[in-house]
């Protein structure tokens, strides 16, 4: 018999070692997030997956599925939390979406969208975080990252090379280049390397292709984030 | 929406640092205006060129975040005189594309601008006491003022400028959904 768990109510089936959100994405339940990707370990950093686990706060990336379970998800509670936490996100950063290669293209937009976030609600940062734009055929905009570390993840467990990494701690905790200049261009990252791929936000993108795809044309144009992920199951 | 009542509601409207582009996108309301205006009448507003808001605004919509002393003082009117304010677009929410001189110190701008440029006439800052005064950074509204509504959008598209106006004169909280939400 398979086990299941009780996800807002409705039964979710799940194998042993999956997480809350493995199984919720693969029976088309969507929740949150911007720091899981199915592809790599979670990092448990975003805490935007936040669910309540019977009564308790957890991150539903790192959380191991357990039969009998009750967990809640799309509560009015804890989308208003996630929503501050999204708001956070916008502030810290410099997010001009109007001048944003990857609007319509952006996880953080999309799931901003998603929880009804009409405004950044918090003082803004506005920081100094000046662009790499050394690579011919990479640029790297720091004013948009969001710490996910996706592109640590995928540089080192699937290129095998360490491009990047997170440095400092707390809200000094910013993205690094590994070079000795700390420049893209003196790194071998490749076109083709799943870090150049991987970034939900704005950050790393390839030179001379921002608008091929227009904007009204985009991913999350076409159907909002939470239909778009639960039909990917991603 | 309900039958028109016999009281219309007071609109003001500005643009503060804004392009106008949120003004231009009402205007794309096109000949729904005139169902509008069965409910609302305009007060200060680009629209009319009333140059004070009345004390008695029920509504008033601002455009462009606050990049000088002027804007602080328009909007702080605004706050005074109107019930209901609401934020709207890009630079009204988030200070949009002039807040992108944030990271620049306002001297270096100036000089660039009117000093170092390739192309201008060498020439001085301007500084007539009638010009107000350029802030360190440019701002978001809600920074400033209380802000009831936030309308997002660079700018929103008419259609949800009147989903949102609709909803609100029909007392509901006002909702956009997917295709009329909008960051850019
Ligand atoms: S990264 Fe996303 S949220 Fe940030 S400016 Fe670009 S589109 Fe907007
Ligand atoms: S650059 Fe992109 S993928 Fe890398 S940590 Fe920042 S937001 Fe995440
Ligand atoms: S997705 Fe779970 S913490 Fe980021």
């Amino acid at each position: 018999m398979t086990q299941t768990f009780t996800l807002d109510g409705k039964a979710i089936p799940f194998a042993d070692g999956q997480t809350i959100i493995q199984a919720a994405l693969a029976a088309g339940v969507f929740i949150p997030h911007l720091c899981y990707h199915p592809e790599f370990k979670p990092h448990g950093s975003c805490k935007l997956c936040t669910v309540k686990v019977n009564g308790r706060q957890t991150a539903s990336c790192t959380m191991r599925a357990a039969a009998g379970m009750q967990v809640e998800s799309n509560t009015e509670e804890i989308n208003a939390e996630r929503r501050a936490l999204t708001q956070m996100l916008f502030v810290e950063g410099n997010h001009f979406c109007p001048s944003c290669e990857k609007s319509g293209d952006c996880q953080l937009q999309a799931t901003a969208y998603h929880l009804g976030m009409m405004s950044p609600h918090f003082d803004h940062f506005f920081p100094n975080r000046p662009v790499d734009a050394s690579h011919p055929e990479l640029l790297l905009d720091f004013n948009r990252c969001i710490l996910c570390s996706l592109c640590v993840r995928a540089s080192r467990d699937v290129d095998g090379k360490n491009v990047f990494a997170l440095s400092g701690r707390g809200i000094k905790t910013h993205l690094i280049v590994n070079a000795k200049s700390g420049r893209l261009a003196d790194t071998d990252i490749a076109l083709g390397d799943k870090a150049v791929q991987v970034c939900p936000v704005g950050v790393i993108l390839r030179k001379r292709t921002g608008f091929a795809v227009p904007i009204g044309e985009r991913t999350y144009d076409k159907a909002p984030i939470a239909e778009t992920v639960a039909q990917e199951g991603t | 929406m309900d039958a028109p009542g016999k009281k219309k509601l007071k609109v003001a409207t500005t643009s503060l640092a804004g392009c106008f582009g949120c003004h231009m996108s009402f205007l794309d309301i096109d000949e729904r205006l005139f169902t509008l205006l069965d409910y609302i009448e305009f007060d200060r507003s680009p629209l009319t060129d009333i140059k004070e808001v009345s004390p008695d605004c029920d509504l008033g919509i601002i455009e462009g975040g606050l990049c000088n002393a002027e804007n602080v003082h328009v909007l702080r009117e605004f706050r005074k005189n109107c019930k209901v304010l609401v934020a709207i677009g890009a630079c009204a929410v988030n200070g949009g594309l002039p807040a992108q001189r944030n990271h620049l110190p306002l001297s270096t701008i100036l000089e660039e601008v009117y000093h170092t440029s390739p192309g201008l006439a060498n020439g001085l800052i301007p500084n007539d006491p009638e010009l107000p005064l350029p802030l360190n950074k440019v701002h978001p509204i809600h920074e400033v003022v209380k802000i009831d509504y936030f309308l997002p959008g660079c700018p929103p598209s008419g259609d949800a400028i009147w989903k949102f106006l609709t909803d609100l004169l029909a007392g509901r909280e006002p909702e956009l959904g997917h295709g009329l939400m909008h960051y850019d």
